[in-house]
């Protein structure tokens, strides 16, 4: 029987020949990653253990970028906690802030992360590497811990679940709108212990920004993880980029599949996510006319380069409603210079928007732009939560920079297509 | 063991948000997260409920963030179990390794209310719904997963297994 690309990978890094969904098995980890919030447990429960070393310098990732600039005196602690211990076991991939990015953005950039790798992060949206054609998945801190002692973890071998997107993509529709659409079509648990597999004719010629979008928010549809076959594409964004030597593994054609998931892209319009759950996918033009009182573009589903580009195509030469607060965060220090090179960030600022340094900070409700009791925002991120992003009496509208960027002009939810 | 307490009923999709709102994340401390356990599912809950008491959710329970905050929070207010139809796996995986009991069962969720009297005898797998004099028997975890539960979590596993 053939195996899935997931199915391969996980076999390939527990050293077995064949595994079978639902088997467990213990993989040897290529990558394990930490962020500013869950690598200080990590760290509290390895010294528990009194090991005297991590299990290698060179494959763990610490990243502080949920509260930095660290915005309060607690904060600073938790960062110091990690820079302490980076210096002490000289870990190689630990980042300053101004040198940090959004994690799931500057892995793949940096090239930490490759094509045929086993990553773990303590972070649910490690599901994002997929799109590079690596099996990744968010654990706990524990599970960072417990992985940066041994170097291995348990796995649970997923069922596999494939998608395939067919059609034309209409215009002003993005990677983020297939996504969301396809939330609101399985649900918030529609893929609960699943591998999500993105397939079809409409993937293979989706950029790679694009793609990790879609993989990022795997975990909101409950899957453990999301990926996408490599391809020329994919090739192509790993060259000179890359640290590690790519691997590329495809699904057998006589793979099996628990569910298989037909979506026709021609009729997707530009998707907007209701409070309180991403899967409440609707069409932007059911949600024409709700007042806004923030915009925010960034976070590590869409704060790529190719996402501010398309904020800034629509707010050039405008001006973001007086009743808005537009804040647009790119996720990573190579694409702020790019911004900036490019005149995007004067486009930004021009049209009366805040431009910031990365940070993870609103879309988590962390700093850089709270909501308050009764707030609404449109927002690039990938959750929309009850408190998500403030108040819990705020609402959080999900959707693409396109319906962010022209919702900031008119100050209510707005299809790109009316503003230009 | 035996645990008995009072349960407190949630929904379906319970986010690891409303467990422990990401506005207190900037500690790690097990009793200052406490303080804050369900706040935006429940503002009242730290106030109404006890020590040993039993949370009840519905399906896909702490979906959302790996925050492992969420099931210390719960853990570290004294929630003595965590009865859900479902788990989110981040979350199931975060409860297994920090040895927060937590149970599956729709038959038991759908069958209690809020506020009935439960006890859970976990060495025999069986859950008492005292006020409605019911009686069920839990699924079993697969063998490893139990291992690491009767070692106390992840670490001490570890300890013991690995090193
Ligand atoms: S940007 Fe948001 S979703 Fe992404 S890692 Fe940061 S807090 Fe998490």
């Amino acid at each position: 029987m053939g195996m899935t690309i997931t199915e391969k990978i996980l076999a390939k890094h527990s050293s077995k020949s064949l595994v079978e969904p639902g088997q467990i098995i213990e993989c040897e980890v290529g990558i394990v990653l930490g962020n500013d919030i869950t690598a200080p447990i990590a760290i509290n429960e390895f010294e528990k253990l009194d090991v005297k070393d991590v299990f290698d310098r060179d494959k763990i990732v610490l990243v502080p970028d949920h509260f930095t600039p660290n915005k309060d005196i607690k904060s600073a602690q938790q960062v110091r906690q990690i820079r302490e211990f980076a210096r002490k076991y000289n870990i190689k991939h630990f980042y300053e802030t101004g040198r940090a990015g959004i994690e799931h953005a500057f892995l793949p950039e940096q090239g930490i992360v490759t094509a045929g790798d086993c990553v773990v992060g303590a972070d649910s949206h490690t599901c994002a590497y997929g799109a590079l054609g690596a099996f990744s998945t968010g654990v706990g801190s524990t599970d960072m811990a417990g992985t940066m002692i041994t170097g291995k973890t348990w796995f649970k071998v997923p069922h596999s679940m494939k998608f395939i997107y067919y059609g034309k993509l209409n215009k002003w529709v993005y990677g983020k709108d297939l996504i969301l659409y396809t939330i609101g079509k399985i649900g918030v648990e529609g893929a609960r212990y699943r591998a999500m597999e993105f397939t079809g004719e409409v993937i293979s010629s989706l950029p790679m920004e694009q793609r990790l979008t879609m993989c990022n928010m795997a975990i909101e549809a409950g899957a453990k993880s999301g990926i996408i076959e490599p391809d020329k594409i994919t090739e192509e964004y790993l060259k000179n980029r890359s640290k590690r030597k790519p691997i590329f593994y495809f699904s057998d054609k006589d793979s099996k599949y628990v569910e298989q998931v037909e979506i026709d892209t021609s009729k997707i319009e530009p998707q907007v996510s209701f409070p309180h759950l991403p899967e409440n996918a609707k069409k932007v033009s059911e949600a024409s006319g709700i007042e806004i009182d923030q915009v925010f573009i960034g976070s590590c589903t869409n704060g790529w380069l190719s996402d501010l580009r398309i904020a800034a195509e629509i707010l050039k030469g405008r001006k973001i409603s007086p009743n808005v607060r537009c804040i647009v965060i790119p996720s990573t220090p190579e694409i702020y210079k790019q911004a900036l090179k490019e005149g995007l960030i004067e486009i930004f600022i021009n049209a009366d928007a805040v431009f910031s340094t990365p940070t993870c900070g609103p879309c988590l409700g962390g700093h850089m732009g709270i909501l308050a009791e009764g707030e609404r925002a449109v927002s690039t991120s990938n959750r929309n939560f009850v408190g998500r992003m403030g108040h819990p009496e705020s609402e959080v509208y999900l959707a693409s920079p396109a319906v962010a960027a022209a919702s900031a002009i008119t100050g209510r939810i707005t299809s790109p297509e009316e503003v230009l | 063991m035996v645990l008995r307490g009072k349960c407190w009923k949630f929904g379906d999709n319970i986010d690891t948000d409303v467990i422990i709102p990401a506005r207190y994340l900037n500690t790690t401390n097990p009793n200052e997260l406490a303080l804050h356990v369900m706040e935006d599912a429940d503002k009242e809950f730290v106030k109404k409920a006890s020590k040993g008491d039993i949370i009840i959710g519905g399906n896909n329970f702490g979906c959302g963030s790996s925050r492992e905050h969420a099931p210390i929070a719960i853990k570290g207010f004294g929630i003595a179990c965590v009865i859900a139809k479902s788990f989110a796996r981040i979350f199931f995986r975060n409860a297994i390794n920090i040895g927060l009991p937590i149970i599956e069962s729709s038959e038991f969720v759908d069958e209690s209310d809020e506020g009935d009297e439960m006890e859970i005898i976990t060495d025999e797998g069986i859950i008492k719904n005292i006020s409605k004099q019911k009686e069920y028997k839990v699924r079993e975890f697969p063998q490893f997963l139990q291992e690491i539960i009767d070692n106390g979590g992840l670490m001490n596993w570890i300890r013991k297994v690995k090193l």
